[in-house]
């Protein structure tokens, strides 16, 4: 009866996996923001932990833009329908500080890096508070139009041609917030970037960025989605404009557009998730146990085979191969590759966490001027 | 004199008070259920959503021995507080810290100070690593500067109190300080100007529905049947149309490399290089939302419309009135019902507008309600935004009660 003990053990592992299973949610609602990006994610990690664990179901919810303000309302409802939710560093930043997410292990919680590294390690600067678990670093950086008779051939090489309007005239496409224009605006006037933040924090800092931008407000058409500008881009709205780096790769390399990327001094963000706090144990259960598997080096590896942005795990970026459909290598196209990160910034959470109130009523006054 | 008695001799006025009371009750009882409804969904939050304006319980909630004991404090001593009230403090923030509460504090104290954001966060760490024994006011002044800052101390002191005038005066372009209110600089102004432009802007969409849809709502009354329903259906179409479908048509219109100034280019009118704006401006805003409105002022107009007899204006006509006098003396008092039915339908909806604006309306076409939004959504300031929400149902009241004196409110019809 050699097959017994080989009976015996399988029969342990289902019923211990059984049981597992059943101390686990059986559906989870996981928030996100909906469109090209939510679909890397259905593709990279919702299709592969369904296959793995039959009988569960993920329930898509695209109301990302929106979660912070739904979960302080859920919170105060003490009725929370979500269980994982995608959102930008600065809004995890505003979720951890209001006590509405919850505190992470991450050695404990995440898996391991493929070469061994601890979580904390792999992850790196991207672990920015406690409650955050960094999927994908992107960037806010320009595109142009390469086709503006008017350049007389020439092509925008630095972050300053943006405020160039003699040599690149036309229209601009800026965010309709303070953030980060304050900080180009401040680069291109001979501020350098270790002393930005210094020079921002003081009343004549803020003018001085104010007054840059003046010299191009005429020209500037503000945006409030990012798919504003791409769409401008392409229209011939704008020549030039901002916007985040997998909505350009969109225009160029899938809708054809005649738009390049101008990759210097982009900012860099990261998009992640976070864990209601106060979810029930068995929820709280499931969504640990897919965090773990989909946020390790090959899941987040994969997800860059959909969209344009770069794994937030460093064992991850040797593995991003080609994108999925159009078959292109994937690695030129991040924003964290070398080639296209030689001048960045940082989204400076912290300093914006403070000051962002304040910059925006100053913003909008010299945006009502 | 006696009393007049029923049958059973009960009083008779007894009797009909207990029959009127019976049918009260019974009325009472049938509109019930929507009676509650309204009551759970709409007054409740709006009530809810108002007091959210001058709570500021948190302050006084998250440190309370601090805010007793600053009670003795006098600002204009100019002196830091003395060693009981950082004890107090230390008391206070190390409970805060252990159920988590320091760091909400500081996002509520952010609102009024940058940077208290930072120095709450940071205090949790600062907390943990103080000893007992040594003077805790030392201990905080060399954990961080701000805590022997005089502007900590007063913000504390302002903000002690259960309920607040701050978002208000925020809301003003005002703030307090420790020597009474004061207005901001000229550079961080936004409010009042906001307000102003929404209210200006909502009058001139709802007077531009009423010069566009006068005639229309004139036509579709008096055209022959068949002609008057195929027009109905072309005020219906866009009406039933999503409103972001219609927003982002009237960008391709209007877009400077767009429909309408392609056109114009074409014909000459225009050079390729003085394209006209007649987008992300205020004008933008002016276009869509007046052909957003527009039906809100038709169909009122047109239902009153439809029950003036035309012979009437026959009848002026006869007796001698010209055409104008025929209608401005006959026709239009009878359609005064509608003007105001019309008016205040799309005023109100107008001055409430979010997404139209926020899309087509750039720098200048933008409305309150985008910064209520912002404030709701982005910056998680509800003080803020029900502050600006309560001024902004205060101004509709007093408009509607300034209207209610001029146009009369009973004399608006729907038809």
């Amino acid at each position: 009866m050699k097959l017994k003990p080989i009976f015996a053990a399988v029969s342990i592992a289902t019923f211990s996996s059984g049981l597992l299973a059943a101390d686990m949610a059986k559906e989870m609602t996981i928030v996100s923001w909906g469109g090209a990006y939510s679909n890397s994610q259905i593709k990279a990690y919702h299709e592969p932990y369904m296959a793995a664990n039959p009988g569960f179901k993920i329930i898509n919810d695209e109301s990302s833009n929106e979660a912070v303000a739904k979960l302080r309302a859920m919170a105060e409802a003490k009725n929370i329908t979500w269980d994982l939710v995608d959102v930008e560093g600065p809004d995890s930043q505003r979720l951890c500080d209001e006590g509405l997410a919850m505190e992470m292990d991450f050695d404990k919680d995440l898996a391991p890096g493929k070469d061994g590294s601890t979580p904390t390690k792999d992850f790196g600067d991207s672990l920015i508070n406690k409650c955050f678990i960094p999927q994908i670093v992107f960037s806010t950086t320009f595109g142009y139009r390469t086709d503006v008779p008017e350049w007389n051939g020439k092509k925008p090489e630095d972050l300053c041609a943006v405020f160039d309007t003699k040599t690149f005239p036309g229209k601009r496409s800026l965010e309709k917030r303070p953030k980060k224009n304050l900080e180009w605006a401040l680069l291109c006037d001979g501020v350098p970037k270790e002393k930005l933040y210094e020079v921002l924090s003081t009343p004549e800092g803020v003018d001085k960025a104010l007054a840059k931008l003046d010299t191009i407000k005429k020209d500037v058409l503000w945006w409030s989605a990012g798919a504003e500008t791409p769409q401008r881009l392409a229209d011939k709205e704008a020549v030039i404009g901002s916007t985040y780096n997998g909505r350009l790769f969109d225009v160029i390399e899938e809708k054809k557009q005649p738009v390049a990327m101008l990759w210097d001094y982009q900012i860099f963000d990261f998009d992640g998730w976070i864990v209601p706090a106060g979810l029930p144990e068995d929820r709280k259960a499931r969504v640990l146990d897919f965090l773990k598997v989909s946020t390790d080096t090959q899941h987040l590896a994969d997800q860059a085979k959909y969209i344009s942005y770069g794994p937030a795990r460093a064992s991850s970026q040797p593995l991003v191969g080609k994108h999925a459909t159009l078959g292109i290598e994937m690695a030129p196209h991040m924003p964290n590759n070398p080639a296209n990160a030689k001048r960045y910034l940082v989204n400076n959470i912290e300093w914006w966490s403070n000051n962002e109130d304040e910059m925006n009523k100053k913003f909008e006054a010299w945006l009502a001027k | 004199m006696e009393q007049l008695q029923t049958l059973n001799g009960v009083p008779l006025k007894k009797q009909i008070a207990r029959a009127l009371f019976k049918q009260k009750v019974r009325a009472l009882l049938l509109i019930a259920p929507l009676l509650i409804f309204i009551l759970i969904t709409f007054v409740i939050p709006i009530a809810d959503m108002l007091m959210r304006s001058i709570d500021n319980s948190i302050v006084s909630q998250t440190l309370p021995q601090t805010t007793t004991s600053l009670e003795s404090w006098d600002p204009k001593t100019a002196q830091l507080p003395d060693e009981a009230t950082y004890t107090a403090l230390y008391n206070d923030l190390k409970q805060a810290v252990e159920q988590k509460n320091h760091t909400k504090l500081g996002t509520r104290l952010n609102y009024e100070n940058s940077g208290m954001s930072s120095l709450f966060r940071k205090v949790g760490k600062d907390v943990s690593k103080m000893k007992e024994g040594v003077s805790y006011k030392e201990q905080f002044l060399a954990a961080d500067k701000a805590w022997g800052d005089l502007n900590t101390w007063n913000l504390f002191k302002l903000y002690s109190p259960k309920y607040t005038d701050g978002y208000f005066l925020a809301a003003l372009d005002m703030k307090k300080t420790p020597d009474g209110i004061q207005r901001l600089p000229e550079s961080e102004r936004i409010y009042l100007n906001l307000f102003a432009r929404t209210i200006f802007m909502s009058l001139l969409i709802t007077a531009l529905c009423l010069v566009l849809g006068y005639p229309i709502a004139w036509l579709l009354a008096n055209l022959p049947m068949r002609t008057s329903n195929l027009l109905m259906i072309l005020v219906l179409l866009p009406f039933w149309t999503s409103l972001l479908v219609r927003t982002s048509a009237w960008k391709v219109l209007l877009q400077q490399q767009g429909v309408i100034n392609d056109i114009l280019v074409w014909l000459g009118v225009i050079s390729h290089s003085g394209r006209l704006e007649l987008i992300n401006n205020q004008l933008g805003t002016l276009i869509a939302m007046t052909h957003i409105l527009l039906p809100f002022m038709i169909l009122p107009l047109y239902s009153v419309m439809r029950t003036i007899p035309p012979s009437y204006l026959r009848a002026a006509k006869s007796l001698g009135a010209t055409d104008w006098t025929a209608f401005w003396r006959v026709y239009f008092p009878q359609t005064v019902a509608g003007i105001g039915a019309g008016a205040i339908l799309t005023f109100i909806l107008a001055i409430g507008y979010y997404i139209t604006p926020e899309l087509v309306g750039g720098t200048q076409g933008t409305f309150i309600s985008n910064r209520i939004a912002y404030h709701i959504s982005s910056s998680l300031n509800w003080g803020m935004a029900a502050a600006l929400g309560t001024i902004l149902l205060t101004l509709v009241l007093v408009l509607y009660w300034v209207y209610d004196k001029i146009v009369g409110i009973d004399k608006v019809k729907l038809g």
